[in-house]
């Protein structure tokens, strides 16, 4: 299963979904969030919800020197070993809609694990738990 | 407190030398928690007695709370500064992205001072001030100086982008800060002391982490208290049609001012409901950060260009009960189209109060009517109720304030009639120009006592139709009411709890929030909290020179019928003598 944007559109742009990306970890505020709410070039034009998409042959594990990022089986993301990272930072350059995030305190990225907790505080049912996709579909 | 909490870092601007300084306060917070009890404070502190509110000695001051950034809701940030407009006590609150960016960048507080010699706009990003030049953006309106600003920032999605419009750039004494594109700062005129300090915008962003101590019972409570928040039949409400609801209930209630209060009914209320705008008009809706009701309320306008064929014009305009109370049935305005095209020019261009600009122009169209003013001070604009392009063509006036008439309508509605006459229905109390309710005695009473002269301070309009309507209240018992929900909201506003959340942050629930929070307080020491908040709000009114024995009551609320039948003269006057005995009493003074 992955976490997917379901309907950007109906997106309000609350936050909820950060705060609870970071509460997850048991932590307050928004240091730990892997998904993230921007206007798209102000706020009348509505959100972009920025949050790992599972892609099927991920280019932040295909750059990562070191092995440390590992996709999931069954199309959940990657995920980080944080003994192999180095904190090189070439995941978050790879990943051009800008979903890998980066922990300052361990200078480490931080990608969605796809654990669905944030989906129960979207009171807009943007965000939503889907299996797998057919493979490259076009978009 | 929690361990370590940045909330109690102050950060210091001054503008005048370019430098800051960042002083830890737990003192403040501890005592009087955050918001509104913390700022208050840092006016006693900075604010010299009897300062000129467009010097620079006038400080700006915006505190957030303990539970900001911590739980759903707490979601507001509290302005502090000496009103332009009233000359004394101004406090304005502001939602979108504000409270949750300067928490997050580290802050419980931010004070600006001094003045600047060329327009600058401050960068606030976590630990680092930038002062950046802002000559490019003066004259700019809010949606172009938003844009720019956006594009030469970092933390897009994590930050807030305070900004002025021309009316504080030209010092109109209530003009606002507008934030997020449609929310604003809007009362008592923080945009002019933005605009006196050559203050153009204030940027800030973070993303930082919250140390709490017990982790599980923190989400517990977080649950519980985002459940209630999606659930509850009032957030609903605040969601599907917004404020914009009331329109049709206070019409027929009969407490909805409408041309300058000569009425309390609109005959066309229907046509400018909360049902119309959202059938015609809504376009979007957005929340402010951590609050999951989303109640901003955005209208489309598409527009065609007269003179030339297929090129429209499309406005995202918001709006809300209080803009089409002031901007709509006050001026006798009954098409949306033509609400939404006064109300773009207003938060776009303009940048001032939409309900003290609403006051104004009633009053001057009540006094061309009866010709105190003629075309001479109008500049040939014709007043008349409905007529939004006379209404339009006056505005940009006052704005730029091309005569002394203008001029003084630039300053306010209380002293354009202190020149010009028809104070009898020039509305506003304690300087502040009237909010949309003439439900009865409490609504105006409410304003009178309110600390910042809002609706908002007490509610009074709340009293009216779910108790007086039904049964009479002496004023004293009245007053004790207004008195008793006022300090109740010093610690909600402390806290920076949105007043739509009310209903659910219950003495009871907010002293276990704040438990995990790290704070050991009773429901008893929220009450002696909230009282002393308020004393100390009124200590600061008194000091300015406020009385409630010398406050200007217009003649109009008692000519025009209320749906509570005993609204009259005597009775507000035996109210407000008996405010002011049992507040100076409060204060240690003699009544």
């Amino acid at each position: 299963m992955r976490l997917a944007v379901l309907e950007t559109e109906k997106c309000v742009g609350c936050q909820s979904c950060m705060f609870a990306c970071s509460r997850r970890v048991g932590e307050a505020g928004l240091a730990r969030s892997c998904i993230g709410v921007r206007s798209i070039g102000g706020m009348e034009r509505g959100f972009s919800v920025v949050v790992c998409r599972a892609c099927s042959d991920p280019p932040c594990a295909k750059v990562c020197p070191t092995g440390a990022l590992v996709p999931r089986e069954g199309g959940g993301g990657v995920r980080v070993l944080a003994d192999k990272c180095i904190g090189c930072g070439h995941c978050q350059k790879a990943c051009i809609i800008g979903a890998v995030y980066w922990n300052d305190e361990t200078n480490k990225p931080m990608i969605c694990l796809h654990c669905g907790y944030c989906v129960d505080f979207c009171p807009y049912g943007v965000l939503g738990m889907q299996k797998r996709e057919v493979e490259n579909v076009e978009e | 407190m929690l361990k370590n909490d940045s909330l109690e870092n102050v950060l210091s601007i001054n503008l005048t030398r370019r430098t800051f300084k960042v002083e830890r306060r737990p003192d403040l917070f501890e005592r009087y928690l955050g918001g509104t009890g913390v700022a208050t404070q840092l006016l006693h502190e900075e604010c010299p007695e009897g300062c000129d509110p467009l010097g620079p000695d006038n400080p700006i001051i915006f505190a957030v709370g303990i539970l900001t950034a911590l739980f759903p809701l707490a979601s507001k940030t509290v302005s502090m500064f000496k009103s332009p407009l009233t000359g004394n006590l101004g406090e304005s609150h502001c939602g979108g992205r504000s409270a949750v960016a300067i928490r997050m960048a580290g802050y419980g507080a931010i004070v600006i001072k001094g003045s600047s010699s060329m327009p600058v706009y401050l960068s606030i990003e976590g630990n680092q001030v930038h002062f950046r030049d802002a000559s490019t953006l003066w004259g700019m309106g809010n949606f172009s100086s938003g844009r720019i600003i956006r594009e030469n920032e970092p933390g897009s999605g994590l930050r807030t982008i305070m900004r002025i419009g021309k009316g504080g750039e030209k010092l109109i004494t209530y003009s606002c800060v507008t934030t997020e594109t449609f929310r604003h700062f809007g009362r008592l005129g923080l945009g002019a002391v933005f605009g006196s300090k050559k203050l153009k915008a204030v940027v800030v962003s973070g993303k930082s982490s919250l140390p709490i101590a017990d982790k599980k019972l923190y989400r517990a409570l977080y649950d519980e208290v985002y459940k209630s928040a999606v659930d509850s039949p009032v957030m609903k409400k605040y969601h599907d049609l917004g404020t914009a609801e009331n329109i049709v209930p206070l019409n027929k209630f009969g407490g909805l001012p409408t041309r300058n209060l000569q009425d309390a009914q609109f005959e066309n209320a229907s046509k400018i409901s909360g049902e119309t705008f959202a059938r015609q008009y809504l376009g979007r809706r957005l929340a402010c950060s951590h609050c999951p009701v989303g109640c901003i309320h955005i209208a489309a306008l598409r527009e065609a260009y007269e003179d030339v064929s297929y090129f429209f014009k499309t406005s995202m305009i918001s709006y809300d009960y209080e803009p089409i109370y002031a901007l709509g049935t006050m001026l006798g305005i009954s098409r949306p189209a033509d609400f939404l095209k006064l109300m773009d020019r207003v938060e776009e261009a303009w940048g001032v109060d939409a309900m003290s600009l609403g006051v104004i122009l009633a009053w001057a169209t009540e006094a061309f009517e009866k010709g105190l003013i003629t075309q001479e001070e109008t500049r040939g604009v014709k007043l008349k109720w409905g007529d939004v392009k006379a209404y339009i063509k006056a505005g940009g006036y006052i704005i730029d304030q091309p005569n002394d008439f203008y001029k003084a309508l630039a300053r306010g509605v209380e002293y354009a009639a202190s020149v010009y006459g028809g104070e009898d229905f020039a509305l506003s109390f304690g300087g502040n120009e009237m909010p949309g309710y003439h439900t009865g005695p409490g609504a105006h009473l409410g304003v009178l006592i309110g600390t910042r002269h809002s609706h908002l301070d007490n509610a009074g309009y709340s009293l009216d139709q779910k108790t007086l309507v039904n049964k009479k209240m002496k004023p004293e018992e009245v007053i004790d009411a207004l008195l008793a929900e006022e300090r109740w909201r010093q610690i909600l506003s402390s806290l920076t709890v949105c007043f739509f959340a009310r209903g659910i942050y219950s003495p009871e629930l907010v002293t276990r929030l704040l438990a995990v929070a790290g704070f050991d307080l009773s429901e008893g020491d929220l009450e002696r909290i909230g009282r002393e908040i308020h004393a100390e709000k009124y200590r600061f009114k008194v000091r300015e020179g406020f009385a409630l024995d010398a406050v200007r009551l217009p003649k109009r609320i008692f000519e025009t019928d209320s749906p509570v039948s005993y609204l009259d003269e005597t009775y507000i006057k035996k109210a407000l003598a008996y405010a002011q005995k049992t507040i100076w009493k409060e204060l240690g003074r003699e009544g």
